[in-house]
Order: C-alpha cells, then structure tokens, then sequence
C-alpha cells in the first residue's frame, strides 16, 4: 500500500518534493527534492549560498516554500510548526542564546519547554561546558558558543535533530566529541540532518550525502556510492619534473600519468595494479627519489565535491 | 579490568518529545527575562534609579514649583514614569536585541508559540511593575505620601498602562532593526517624559499640551493616577478610552506585524 499524505510513511522522517524558496530576484532553492529515512544520518553539503540553510529553514517552519511540498515526521513544517517544533532538535547557525543569560540558565529555558529533558548538568558537563555554567553567554568562545547550541538541540530528546554547521569553530577535539555524540544519537534511534563545509565529517558520519549548489540537488549517496564509478588512481608527491614520458613508456598503455601541480603525481586508470606501483617505485629508485603520501583508489570525495560545484572561490 | 564509563550511554539519546504545559513554558520564559533584567545594570537605573531619583527630588528640593503637599504631587508622575521606563522602553530595546541575536528563533524552535512567548515577557514585565509599584509606595509613604481615597482605582490603570505599553514596545522592538529601537524607544521615553505630566502634573500645564499630552498613554495614565490618588473622584472616561485605545491599536498592530527576527 502507497502511503499518502493524510497517513504519514512511518519509515520517511524528512520528505522535500521540488522544494522553491526565492528571496526577491534571487532563488536560494530551485525545485529540490529528497527525503531522509528516519534513523539515518544525512549530511548536507554545499558551497557558502547554495541554499543549504535556506532548506532547513523551511524544514524547521521559519519559512514557507514558494513551490513544492515539505513533510517532516509526517507534518507539515509551515502550517503545522506548533505541533512539529517539540519533536525536532534544532541547533540554529547564529546560535540564539541571550547574551546576558549564563550558559547553564540558556540551557535550563529550553530544557524547561520540554516534559522530560535530558539532565542539563550532565549535558554541560559532557560538552566540556562544566566550568562555565555561571558565565554569560557574551563571554564564551564560538566554539562554546557551538557546544551550549548544540546542547539546546539535544535537551528536549527530539526524534529529528536538525544541525546547521555543529562543528564550525571547534577545535579538533572537541571536533571528535561532536562526532561521537552525533553516532551515539543515531545508535540511540535519533535521526539526524546537517550541514557542513568539512568533507571528511560528512564522510565520516554520514549515511547518505546531498551535495546541493545554487539550490540544486547535485548528487545523493552513501559516501562510498558518490566516490564509486571512476577510475582507480595512483598519487603521490616527489620533487618536481620527473621524467612523465619515460614512466608512462613503462606502464600498461590505458593508464595516464600527469604532473597537475609541481611535484604532485596522478596516475589514473582500469590498469593500475600492483604491477604498477612496483613499476613506479622502481622508476623512483632510479631516479633516487623518495615517494611521498603514495596513495592508490577511488578519487576522493573532496574530488567529487569539487568536480560537482566547480573550483572557483565564492564569497 | 573495568572499561571507563561510556561518554553517551546505552539508550541516553533515545528520543522522547514531549513539550512541557503552556503554563510551564509561560513561567521559565518569563522567570529567566525577570533574572537576566534584575542582573542589568542600565535596566535597573532605567526602572528604578532613576524613578526613585525623581521622587526624591522633586520631594526634598523645591526647584519646581508643585502643589503642597509636594509627595502626593509628585508620586502619581513617578509611578507612571517606572511604568514607561520597565514596560516600554526596557522591553521595546530588549525585544529589538532578543530578535537580532536569534533568541526569539531559538525559542520558537522550542516550540514556544508567539502567544506563549509574549505571555512569559508581559508576566516578566507585570512581576517587575509590581516591584516597582511596590518600592515607590513604600519610599512614598517614607516620605509622608498618604493616597486619597478613590486609589483602588489606581490599579486597574496601572495594569492598563502596562498593558497598552507593553503593546507599544513589542510593536517597536518586533517590527524595527535592533539598533532602530534603541533609538527610538529612548527618544520616545524622552519625548513621553516632557509632555505626559510625569514631571508637573499636566492639570497645572497650559491648554495645549494639557490636551496632547492626554491624548499620549503615558498622559493619560499619569492623569488618571492623579485622579485616583489625589482625590475621591473616580478618573475620568476620557482616560479609561485613551488607555484602551492605545491598547487594542497597539496590541493589533503587534499581532499582525510582530516578526521572530
């Protein structure tokens, strides 16, 4: 039996059917569709503008969808917010705490609109925000500033955590905390959305990655799905200008040597086998040079991301 | 050997949503504005440093020339004055901030309803009026203030006044850029300050301010204070209509264009 909208799919948390917001001239999102199954961690990645917050501000209610249709937990997130609002987690970029509050009192205001929040002493202590439950909000670091949010996000024990960049402006450590906290809330039956600039965190996290520029959906995957399909690849560093027309004379014909960037190596191709490494590093040996960061398979997510959104800068 | 306790234990994130009662959400809401206003130094001067600073003065010095007994002259102003300084412009700059840093959002994220969220701050600012009615009183009767006997009517007008203010300030602090209403709503303080008989009760000021004046809320409510606990008279219709008219425009304006940020 096909679900329909009055009886919501049990299975699907998050349901975005040709998505359009535009802000006057500008169109931040342009018919973007998907959906997040419940349970499963999806990351949204996406150069700066290309309509990444736009979207969750439309899944959290804060704004309506020019065109398209928006089902989240089986609600309508715009017309039907109240009821949805105290089933979602949602940590907000501009973080939303007031400046004059104390860290542990901000946390205490949203754990008190929730009927059995999580204990907000143990959620301050595990966030590393212990020691700063009396100091205003105006006070703390961004990257505190990041943790109290995210701890709001948590403390209602929401089905649907909705993160906008959790782990901008933290420190690496606090980096891996935020990831293990993110598994343990998967493992635990949450499903969670967010976006990053990070590759390597999307990679690491996620189940699925939804790679949107200028408010298009430019590729959905698991990470090893939107890495698969292309040609094995061998890179590696040395000093620059070696010989690439004598390697390639030693290598089986459909694999391609180049140089893309001085002293950067990148031998792509079906070919590439063991042979193949054996055969460069004697190459190398010849020409007594030492290899740096050898590394052989698929291209890498970064490559794929980069390939999808163009490498030009955007402001 | 024993394994360190996990950071997240088993089932610690298993979801369970349920949003606590309005009256709840109401009572933290405004509970934790009251303790982040009773913490801020310039709010505090603002509600009651400097009402106290007024009655004081113009009780103790006779630089203004005011009808004897002095106090009784001078404690009507000074109470409308608190209300002014707490309910509109403390609230209108701290609604205009609590916008610009996203606090309205976060809280609506919550899943606090606009309803829910304008309750907690007119509960926060009626707590603070209350104080301040209360201070005043008591630094009044210190100072020989004896209320005549029509004031029980005193309090409906102070809670109108509240209201009608509070109106105003969500309106300003709700619509404009934060920085915009800080301006304004200290302009308008100012403005309200010289024609609303806060200083000199606007019976003893000539024709035309008397009749401007009591048109503003904070005439109004000054004249009406004025007649309740200075007389035995019961306050005039006309400011009952003033107060309910600034009341309801304020209160539809602010239901129909007050925006989370």
């Amino acid at each position: 039996m096909t679900p329909t909208a009055a009886t919501p799919d049990a299975a699907t948390a998050i349901d975005v059917s040709g998505l359009t917001r535009r802000y006057g001239a500008i169109t931040a999102v342009d018919g973007l569709s998907f959906t997040v199954p419940r349970g499963q961690v999806v990351t949204v990645l996406g150069p700066n503008g290309a309509g990444k917050t736009t979207t969750l501000e439309t899944l959290e209610g804060f704004a309506a969808p020019d065109a398209g249709s928006v089902r989240v937990l089986g609600l309508d997130p715009w017309r039907q917010s109240g009821a949805l609002r105290p089933k979602i987690g949602v940590m907000l970029q501009a973080g939303g705490a007031h400046l004059s509050a104390r860290a542990g009192e901000a946390l205490s205001l949203v754990a008190r609109c929730s009927a059995n929040p999580l204990d907000t002493g143990w959620l301050l202590e595990v966030l590393g925000l212990g020691e700063v439950v009396g100091v205003p909000v105006r006070r703390l670091s961004g990257g505190q500033v990041q943790r109290l949010s995210l701890a709001m996000a948590l403390v209602g024990r929401p089905e649907l955590l909705i993160l906008d960049e959790p782990t901008a402006g933290m420190d690496p450590q606090v980096r891996h905390l935020v990831w293990d906290l993110i598994r343990a809330a998967r493992r635990d039956g949450m499903t969670v959305l967010l976006t990053t600039h990070l590759l390597d965190e999307a990679e690491l996290l996620s189940d699925r990655i939804l790679i949107i520029d200028h408010g298009r959906l430019l590729a959905d995957g698991s990470p090893a799905e939107l890495v698969a399909g292309s040609a094995p690849e061998l890179t590696f560093a040395a000093r620059p200008g070696l010989d690439l027309i004598e390697l390639a004379g030693l290598l089986p014909a459909d694999v391609t040597t180049a140089e893309p960037s001085p002293g950067h190596y990148r031998l792509t191709g079906q070919g590439i086998s063991p042979d193949v490494l054996a055969t460069v590093t004697a190459f190398c040996a010849r020409n007594g040079v030492m290899p740096q960061r050898m590394h052989t398979g698929a291209r890498s997510l970064d490559e794929v991301y980069l390939q999808l959104t163009g490498s030009q800068v955007r402001s | 050997m024993t394994q360190p306790a996990p950071t997240f234990p088993d089932g610690i994130f298993r979801p369970d949503p349920r949003p606590a009662s309005a009256a709840r959400m109401v009572l933290a809401a405004a509970s934790t504005e009251l303790r982040i206003q009773l913490r801020n130094g310039e709010q505090l001067l603002l509600a009651v440093v400097i009402p106290l600073g007024v009655l004081l003065g113009l009780t103790l010095t006779t630089v203004i020339d005011l009808d004897e007994p002095r106090i009784d002259t001078v404690t009507p102003g000074v109470l409308t004055l608190a209300v002014l300084s707490s309910a509109f412009t403390a609230q209108a700059i701290a609604t205009g901030f609590d916008r610009r840093y996203g606090v309205l959002k976060r809280l609506a994220a919550t899943g606090m309803s606009r309803s829910l969220l304008i309750a907690g701050k007119c509960g926060s600012v009626l707590a603070v009026a209350c104080g301040q009615v209360l201070l005043i009183g008591v630094v009044a009767a210190i100072l020989g203030w004896h209320p005549a006997g029509s004031w029980p009517f005193a309090i409906p007008l102070l809670l109108l006044g509240v209201i009608a203010m509070v109106g105003l300030a969500l309106l300003i602090g709700g619509t404009l850029r934060a920085e915009a209403v800080l301006a304004l709503a200290n302009l308008i303080w100012l403005v309200l300050v010289g024609i609303g008989g806060v200083i000199v009760p606007l019976s003893s000021a000539p024709g035309w301010l008397r009749t401007v004046g009591g048109l503003t809320p904070v005439g109004a409510l000054s004249d009406g204070l004025h007649a309740a606990l200075n007389s035995d008279v019961v306050p005039s219709a006309r400011v009952w209509l003033v107060l309910i008219v600034w009341t309801l425009a304020a209160w539809a304006a602010t239901v129909r264009w007050f925006k989370w940020q």
